[in-house]
């Protein structure tokens, strides 16, 4: 039995906002597949006194003077932007249709 | 003039600062040893050669006003990876998505190169976004290796490794997140290190996987490796992972090996990475490296870490699950490309389109896997199981550092397999990074020196040395004295035996 779907699999994209193709999906999903079913062997050893690490150094937050220094120019962040108007981000419609 | 592509970094800033040769001269040896092979080989997705001419102008101007060099490296050519900003010149990161895109700023360690000095010959090729072993990934079409040109460079740094294999460059800077400076060191004969996690800089490097991604030296000697180190290295207030510690003294740790040898260096050969599924001629060439530290005087010892046959499951885990949280950024808004903006879409449509066309194969995979890691459900199973795995490494290190001071390995099972051979295997592709993996999820130090030539194949294989985090200068004390043992047997560097390429002499 698959672990995963292509629904599933789908259902991912869309979390991802991938627009996969219906080929993609079909191969995604025997690939990933395989790779969970690789990678669950973590479960293995992980028991429940263990401790996770989510970083291997310890991680404390970082505070400098609040000093007034030069940032980027408007023209400077808006260089690589894909569209800009009027001196700002231009963005596709936030609402669809059925807003 | 071609004797100048071929000399170490050390050799050539030597030559520079004493005023025998100019900066500009060796920039231009180099440009011009681009332009004859790099078609063949593909190192390069942009050459900055107007910046590096100017670059290596003001070395030259400084240095004929009498002043002293900006670093001891002052001079010498580099080639830096795309994943870092480079402020007026394109940073792709191998990616569709950021084709086009030239950045504001500059990243720390591009900053720090430029003030000391180091002349940048542009941006070399990569796995897009670093997710690769091969750097067949590239959206710009694979780099090859020099030693074969039907091979993989290694990957996701296969460009830096390449255009030093190539003497495109006698110097290059690499990413790290699962053997991603040390594998295409291996593969290309030329040496490759991952700093403890937190040494170099992460500021403007596009961020993979946040808790592993780390910048390090690539060059074709042990030393010259380690003069880089120390330009490049050092805590930076604008990266909240940088420690705060002076840099390990890895230069004069390098000198001291090549000197005097490792009489009471306690070396200990990590037994899971030397079995099943290893190439015999890699063995072979690890096993001969192996004798080699026992005649300079080091003790050897075979020790045990059980959990490192867990690394790889881990990593594939945890790096995704990062991966799918720092790749949301390319949304299409702010920069990077956008499509299907005809407005007929949606801004969530424009994005997904967009992601579709920017992202390839590779990338998606691990969106979908990280986001499927870290969902509700399945956290538990993946995620958190891998972080617990991330412990038990880093007791296995600890453990091991505790009997002795470094530990070796093969840096990966077998020499470069041929492009396209296992890119429709994502599972046989991650087992290149089988034996590197563990130092970057416990955030230690490690190195790849050149180990010789598999008897089979007669390509690079590479020895990695493992250290504690911050204890940086061990790598380069050990590594330093097995180079200079193996080149002085060998008659000369393993490098110099890469076959001519396309283009002439060297």
């Amino acid at each position: 039995m698959p672990n995963i779907s292509r629904d599933e699999v789908a259902h991912l994209a869309k979390l991802a906002r991938l627009a996969v193709t219906e080929e993609e999906l079909d191969t995604f999903a025997g690939q990933l597949d395989q790779i969970l079913d690789a990678v669950a062997k973590v479960g293995e050893v992980a028991a429940e006194d263990i401790p996770p690490t989510s970083h291997a150094v310890p991680l404390t937050n970082v505070f400098r003077d609040d000093v007034v220094r030069q940032g980027l120019s408007q023209q400077q962040a808006l260089a690589g932007a894909p569209a800009a108007e009027e001196g700002r981000f231009r963005v596709p419609r936030i609402l669809g249709e059925e807003q | 003039m071609t004797e100048l592509t071929t000399l170490p970094a050390a050799e050539l800033a030597a030559k520079i600062h004493a005023r025998e040769v100019t900066s500009v001269e060796v920039t231009r040896a180099h440009l011009d040893r681009i332009a004859a092979v790099d078609d063949h080989v593909h190192a390069f997705l942009h050459v900055d050669r107007e910046g590096a001419l100017a670059a290596a102008e003001a070395v030259d101007a400084d240095l004929a006003a009498g002043k002293a060099p900006a670093s001891p490296l002052a001079g010498v050519p580099l080639a830096l990876k795309d994943v870092f900003t480079t402020k007026g010149i394109p940073t792709t990161c191998g990616s569709r998505t950021l084709e086009g895109w030239v950045p504001p700023y500059d990243a720390t360690v591009t900053r720090t190169l430029r003030e000391a000095g180091v002349v940048i010959l542009g941006k070399t090729n990569m796995d897009e976004f670093a997710m690769g072993s091969s750097t067949e990934n590239s959206a710009f079409g694979p780099t090859h290796n020099p030693w074969d040109h039907a091979r993989i460079p290694g990957g996701s740094g296969g460009g830096s490794s390449a255009s030093l294999a190539a003497f495109e460059a006698p110097l290059a800077i690499g990413t790290d997140t699962g053997g991603s400076i040390r594998q295409p060191g291996a593969v290309t004969g030329t040496v490759g290190v991952k700093p403890t996690y937190g040494g170099v800089s992460r500021y403007g490097l596009v961020a993979f996987s946040s808790s592993l991604d780390q910048g390090g030296p690539c060059a074709r000697t042990v030393l010259d490796a380690a003069m880089l180190h120390e330009i490049i290295g050092g805590h930076d207030p604008m990266d909240s992972t940088s420690i705060d510690a002076p840099v390990p003294p890895v230069v004069a740790a390098a000198r001291e090996g090549a000197r005097d040898g490792l009489s009471g260096v306690r070396v200990g050969v990590v037994s899971e990475f030397r079995g099943e599924g290893y190439q015999p001629g890699v063995l072979r060439s690890f096993e001969a490296a192996v004798d080699q530290l026992r005649a300079l005087g080091a003790e050897v010892v075979e020790v045990s870490c059980p959990h490192f046959t867990y690394a790889l499951p881990a990593y594939y885990l945890i790096a995704p699950s990062e991966a799918s949280s720092n790749l949301a950024r390319f949304d299409a808004m702010r920069y990077g490309i956008r499509v299907s903006d005809d407005g007929t879409h949606s801004a969530e449509e424009v994005m997904s389109l967009t992601r579709e066309a920017g992202f390839g194969p590779e990338v998606k995979r691990r969106i979908m896997l990280g986001t499927y890691a870290l969902s509700s459900g399945y956290y538990d199973a993946y995620y958190g199981s891998a972080q617990k795995v991330r412990t038990l490494i880093i007791r296995d290190f600890d453990a091991a550092f505790e009997q002795v001071d470094v530990l070796v390995s093969p840096t990966t099972p077998t020499t470069a397999f041929k492009i396209g051979e296992r890119v429709d295997d994502p599972l046989a592709m991650y087992l290149a990074d089988l034996c590197t993996i563990p130092s970057d999820l416990a955030g230690n130090a490690a190195l790849s020196v050149p180990c010789g030539l598999s008897d089979e194949d007669g390509l690079p294989v590479g020895l990695q040395v493992m250290a504690p985090a911050l204890a940086d200068d061990r790598l380069y004390k050990v590594a330093a004295a097995y180079e200079g043992a193996r080149d002085a047997a060998a008659g000369g560097s393993l490098v110099h035996q890469v076959p001519e390429l396309n283009g002439g002499a060297r």
